[in-house]
């Protein structure tokens, strides 16, 4: 620590800050534009000149590092002179269009203007003119206001990874902008338009539609992947305008991802189900919500009675609140069924009853950027979870060594250390393999199971260079001091699910590392605290579509699209009697398999609570009252229960069903935990024919952000085609840009593209999209004919 | 251009007198040519007297070179500045020679490429860095061509690559072609440039000596700097010193150009008096008066006549009178100059080389030249020179690199040694020295009409 003075406060400062840092941590604040505490230093914009003792003249106070006993003087006359001429400079081209600027009204050279600005302008010269650019759906650019802080550019390079940003030219004719024509495609692009100090760049589909003051800032947490962002939503009369990043050092640190950003647009979508509906005579009819709930309940009654409680089924989306899960677990065991799961694109349930506790991230989201060495296993990291990827972009970034071992090689944009891609099947044996070198490398004697692979053995198809790639992560792992193994949702989705979580966690323990889960969804965590899944004789979400049942309850959930074969759900839905849908949308695919439709808040309608991936419990309020004849979804719950005579549904909030499942517990859930118990490592031989690597784009995972318009309109939600290398097309022989027939339990018809990132007898089709959900299973072995 | 004349030749002794027609036919500047004058026995010194790197440093510092890029650090420092031991280190030399007025090095790399080798070779030995790059000024390319061509020469004789004439230790020598850009010859500018990035200075500290390329430390000399070690390890660094003068050791090469007879340039040992320089230089042409003189390349504050006069060269006399040596660029004027008109080009320059990166510089010299062009072209307001004073005030001192001072140094000297003209030019909307004498004083236009190529 170091003694130094500014403004005349004595302060005590740690070494190697800079000055900036050190007053806005005693509370003084230093004018400023460029500088910002997640980019690296760049001294360019000059607002924070101030004057230090000695100093023979003004030092930027974000690249001056504190030094013993300096005198720092903030607002003396020449460090305010210094300022305001800077203020002049920055000004003195730019357009002064505030009333026409979306920015206006949170900008900062618009706030700094009023304390440091001169009410006259000395500069009598024409304005410089920018042109603008096109950097896609998401961002808006005014670049004539533009101030060149360049914190856009830092921002594109060193957390987003890679460099989507520029400034050319020179001088004053300096423009920020995109490579040659290029737009912005980051999954992280969003963040630029609050990096930007002024109204450069603004929020494409938000622009215009309201001015800051305008709008309520309501806190709320984010329905999409497991990190469980923190956010600010912006509403106006009961409409979400547009959402912020609620600043959570724990958890989103001050960013957001686009898909976060910029969902809230499916929440004033056209195809927001707002009336309840019963479907009569093959027509549909909007109703009272009592006729649709008795509709509903008599449903139920019926086909309990006639048929079985076992005939039903209830299908939960794992985006769903932590109370709605409750509920609907209550429900389904209240009407004596005991199929439930949430867990709808899972392929492998046979860890079910062997597992030791929930599911997670086996450690604090925040730990992850102190991991050294760290080992993904399947997943598409980057479109998955997007700002874990980004800590560990942070983590490699400072040394750390990140190894991959996946079925595809998407760019991370993160510097690997080691990257094995195999074909789905060969996932668990490319694990083994780690675990063996591991073993060995520790003088381990390995497990038995695992002894027919690798070289000798009868299970492995490895490759030469995959052997070698498992040695050299093997090595990497065994090194390093904080270690983690990380399952991603391609190995959540794989049908040896069990196996991989079985081999990660043999791996962790030989390793003395972490391993845990990357949580798909916002409720991941959520859905087995709350019992969303089926008890010892019940069904799984697979069971239940493989052997189809009478009735189906949908919590928000669009089967189609959700579970891990949506064309199989598609026909045990259109053969069920009755599908009662609770959802916030109405679907052409929902009218046609449901019976009744019942209009449920989402997030921002309802209170709830989604429990993150690290385990963290976190509620929120509705910002926004339900729209139309919308009801809470656990409301609704509540009252189905009511009207069937069920006990124990007459909870008078939200609150009290969370407090009585956690016992009033409100900051992290108990009972986490990865390990499974006396899982047999069967390890599977190499399919024969082609498999189906498929990934779940990142717009296309859940029903709001299948319906963000702006969001569909970026490359990240380009229609699936069939991605293939070249080894294989030639030995289908296909040509890339041949339309392909390929097929698994059904068929679709798709553009053939080369994609050497694709591993051998493998073809990459997206799931989760209308043109692909008449494909089949996710993961399958497929035939491919050209069309 | 080419050497004129000189007085006790350090730097060009032996130097033959460029090809005018022809740079091919230029003769004395290979390998053998070098060796015979002396070439590579200030290397063979350091190896065969076994001196250690300490030595080298303390015999660079007795000599009190100062830079000769401009800032005239003293080079045997800035050398001591590097941290011992570091694994890997690089040496730099700034051939980036691009302020107007300036073009000695172009003289050194043209005539002595070889001096220039061996004096990285022998600092590259002395920082301990194993590596050298010279980053060469893009509208030369020639003499890039030329200096690679050095380069093959002397690594075919052994002073580059591993083991350094058996010497144990390796150092190798890389020329990069710059693009033009001025700021690249600004030291961190050029070490982003060499990375392949867009040449910005970057934010000091941390300092090249700890932070360099690559990240690396790195010393950075100038081409003349480096040009004039080896005299200084064959000779002796009091040798050197005694040349010219207390604080400012050895022998300069002044580049004259502007309204002289002969321009060109000169070597002389520091402390000359500025008179002996014009005379050199055959004088002011046609008999007319000497009105100013930028002494050390276009940032420098210009000087009028009288302050000039009494100068001698050295970065003491010079920085006494107000301006700076600088890189010895040494720019007359005559009495036929308007000086508005010659600010109004001087900040266009700047105004065309600001890189765009700290607000003051990339807004404030597009605003300097903006206003003097409209009070050159007659739309000038009383209120405008004042401004013009304050604009400058307020780039000075606040700006990433040197590049802002460099702009704002001029516009400051003009506007007080020739306000008058600045006043007399709003006034009547024209210029103080009257059209026909401005033309008649214009090299360019006489050149132009005596049907020289320019």
């Amino acid at each position: 620590m170091l003694e130094i003075e500014i403004d005349g406060k004595p302060l005590q400062v740690e070494e190697g800050k800079m000055l900036i840092e050190a007053a806005h941590a005693a509370g003084i604040y230093i004018p400023h534009f460029c500088y910002h505490k997640k980019l690296s230093i760049a001294a360019n914009c000059r607002m924070c000149l101030v004057e230090i003792e000695k100093a023979p003249k003004p030092m930027p106070a974000c690249a001056t590092p504190v030094a013993k006993g300096m005198k720092v003087f903030t607002h003396s006359a020449l460090a305010v002179k210094a300022q305001k001429d800077v203020m002049e400079f920055l000004l003195m081209n730019h357009p002064l269009d505030c009333p026409i600027c979306d920015q206006g009204g949170e900008c900062q050279l618009q706030d700094l203007a009023v304390g440091y600005g001169s009410s006259a302008a000395r500069f009598q010269e024409e304005k410089r003119v920018v042109s603008n650019k096109n950097l896609g759906a998401l961002v808006a650019t005014d670049m004539t206001r533009c101030i060149n802080c360049t914190r856009c550019v830092r921002f594109t390079q060193e957390i987003a990874g890679l460099m989507e940003l520029g400034q050319a030219f020179r001088g004053d004719r300096a423009e920020i902008m995109s490579f040659v024509e290029k737009t912005v495609d980051s999954e992280l692009s969003g963040n630029i338009i609050d990096l930007c100090p002024v109204g450069a760049l603004t929020s494409k589909p938000f622009r215009f539609s309201a001015r800051t003051w305008e709008m309520a800032r309501r806190k709320s947490v984010s329905p999409h992947d497991g990190l469980g962002s923190n956010l600010i939503v912006q509403t106006q009369h009961d409409r979400v305008k547009r959402v912020l990043p609620l600043e959570n050092e724990q958890l989103n640190e001050c960013w957001l991802s686009d898909k976060e950003r910029f969902s809230y647009e499916g929440l004033n979508s056209t195809e927001r189900l707002t009336r309840p509906m019963v479907k009569q005579g093959g027509k549909w009819q909007e109703v009272d919500w009592n006729v649709a709930l008795d509709y509903a309940a008599h449903a139920l009654r019926d086909v309990a009675k006639n048929h079985g409680a076992a005939e039903i089924g209830m299908l939960v989306s794992p985006h769903a609140t932590l109370e709605e899960m409750t509920l609907a677990a209550k429900l389904t065991h209240g009407i004596g069924s005991k199929n439930i799961d949430f867990r709808l694109r899972q392929a492998d349930f046979s860890a079910d009853g062997k597992r030791k506790g929930t599911p997670w991230l086996g450690m604090k989201v925040a730990e992850l950027n102190t991991l050294d060495r760290v080992l993904v296993v399947g997943s598409f990291l980057r479109k998955d979870h997007p700002l874990l990827a980004q800590r560990l972009r942070q983590a490699a970034k400072k040394g750390a060594q990140i190894s991959l071992v996946h079925s595809a090689q998407d760019d991370l944009l993160i510097k690997l250390f080691a990257q094995a891609t195999v074909a789905p099947s060969q996932l668990p044996t490319q694990l083994a393999e780690v675990v063996k070198a591991v073993a060995a490398l520790k003088g381990v004697a390995a497990d038995p199971a695992l002894a027919k692979v690798g070289a000798g053995g009868t299970a492995s198809a490895g490759s030469a260079a995959n052997q070698e790639t498992a040695q050299k992560i093997a090595a990497s792992l065994v090194a390093g001091s904080k270690a983690a193994v990380l399952l991603g949702n391609f190995a959540q989705q794989h049908p040896q699910a069990a196996l991989l979580n079985a081999l990660a966690q043999q791996l962790a323990g030989l390793l003395g590392a972490k391993f845990g889960f990357l949580g798909e969804a916002a409720n991941s965590v959520g859905g087995y605290v709350a019992g969303a899944i089926p008890a010892a004789d019940g069904m799984n979400a697979a069971a239940m579509l493989a052997a189809p049942r009478k009735l189906y309850l949908l919590l928000g959930a669009e089967p189609e699209f959700d579970c891990a074969d949506g064309m199989r759900a598609m026909a045990a839905l259109q053969q069920a009697s009755s599908v009662i849908a609770l959802s916030s949308y109405k679907s052409a695919a929902a009218l046609d398999y449901a019976d009744v439709l019942l209009p449920v808040s989402p997030f921002s309608e309802t209170s709830g609570t989604f429990i993150n991936t690290e385990g963290r419990v976190q509620s929120f309020y509705a910002v926004v009252k339900p729209q139309d004849e919308t009801r809470p979804a656990w409301k609704v719950l509540r009252v189905l229960g009511n009207i069937l005579e069920l006990d124990g549904f007459n909870y008078e909030s939200s609150e009290q069903v969370r407090d009585e499942l956690l016992g009033g517990k409100t900051d992290f859930v108990t009972g986490l935990d990865n390990a499974i118990d006396a899982m047999a490592k069967e390890i599977p031989t190499a399919a024969a024919g082609i498999e189906r690597i498929a990934d779940v784009p990142i717009h296309f995972a859940d029903a709001l952000v299948r319906r963000a318009s702006s969001l569909q309109a970026t490359a990240d939600a380009s229609v699936p085609s069939a991605r293939i290398n070249a080894a294989t097309l030639a030995k289908l022989g296909v040509a890339a840009g041949d339309m392909v027939k390929v097929g698994a339990g059904g068929l679709a018809t798709l553009l053939a593209r080369l994609d050497d990132g694709v591993p051998d007898n493998c073809v990459r089709v997206a799931a989760a999209h209308a043109s692909t959900v008449g494909l089949g299973p996710m993961f399958a072995t497929l035939t491919v004919e050209r069309a | 251009m080419a050497i004129l004349e000189a007085i006790n030749p350090t730097l060009t002794a032996g130097w033959h007198q460029p090809d005018l027609r022809d740079m091919n036919r230029d003769t004395g500047w290979r390998l053998k040519d070098y060796e015979a004058r002396g070439g590579y026995q200030a290397l063979k010194k350091v190896i065969s007297d076994k001196l250690s790197q300490d030595q080298v440093i303390a015999e660079v510092k007795t000599s009190v070179l100062r830079g000769r890029g401009g800032a005239g650090f003293p080079t045997g420092l800035k050398w001591s500045f590097m941290p011992k031991g570091a694994p890997e280190k690089y040496i730099v030399c700034n051939t980036d020679e691009g302020e107007p007025g300036t073009f000695k090095d172009r003289d050194i790399m043209r005539l002595d490429p070889h001096s220039v080798i061996e004096g990285m070779i022998i600092a590259g030995y002395a920082v301990g860095a194993t590596r050298g790059y010279n980053y060469i000024h893009g509208e030369v390319y020639e003499l890039y061509q030329r200096f690679e061509e050095a380069l093959d020469e002397a690594r075919a004789a052994g002073y580059l690559g591993k083991n350094v004439l058996g010497a144990g230790f390796d150092f190798d020598l890389f020329a990069h072609q710059g693009y033009g850009a001025y700021i690249c010859g600004e030291e961190t500018a050029l070490l982003e440039s060499i990375e392949g990035k867009k040449g910005q200075p970057r934010y000091k500290p941390p300092f090249p000596a700890n932070v360099g390329l690559y990240g690396k430390p790195t010393t950075i000399n100038n081409t003349e700097s480096l040009a004039s070690i080896p005299y200084i390890l064959r000779s002796g660094g009091q040798s050197f010193l005694d040349l010219g003068k207390p604080n400012n050791g050895g022998t300069k090469l002044f580049s004259v150009s502007g309204h002289v007879n002969k321009p060109g340039n000169f070597e002389v040992p520091m402390g000359t008096p500025f008179a002996t320089l014009l005379e050199m230089a055959g004088g002011v042409r046609a008999g007319r008066k000497l009105k100013a003189v930028i002494p050390g390349g276009s940032s420098a504050p210009v000087l009028p006549a009288d302050l000039i006069m009494d100068c001698t060269l050295d970065y003491d006399s010079i920085a006494k009178a107000g301006s700076m040596l600088g890189s010895g660029a040494v720019i007359v004027m005559d009495e036929t100059v308007c000086m508005v008109q010659a600010l109004e080009r001087l900040s266009w320059f700047y105004y065309e080389e600001s890189c765009g990166q700290c607000t003051p510089c990339r807004e404030g010299t597009g605003w300097l030249y903006k206003v003097i062009h409209r009070i050159e072209h007659g739309l000038g307001r009383p209120e405008d020179i004042d401004l013009l004073n304050d604009v400058a005030g307020n780039i000075m001192g606040r700006t990433i690199c040197a590049l802002g001072d460099a702009a704002a140094l001029p516009v400051r000297s003009f506007v007080k040694h020739f306000r008058s003209e600045f006043e007399y030019h709003i006034e009547h909307k024209k210029c103080l020295v009257p059209r026909d004498v401005q033309k008649a004083g214009s090299t360019f236009h006489t050149r132009l009409m005596a049907g020289a190529l320019c």
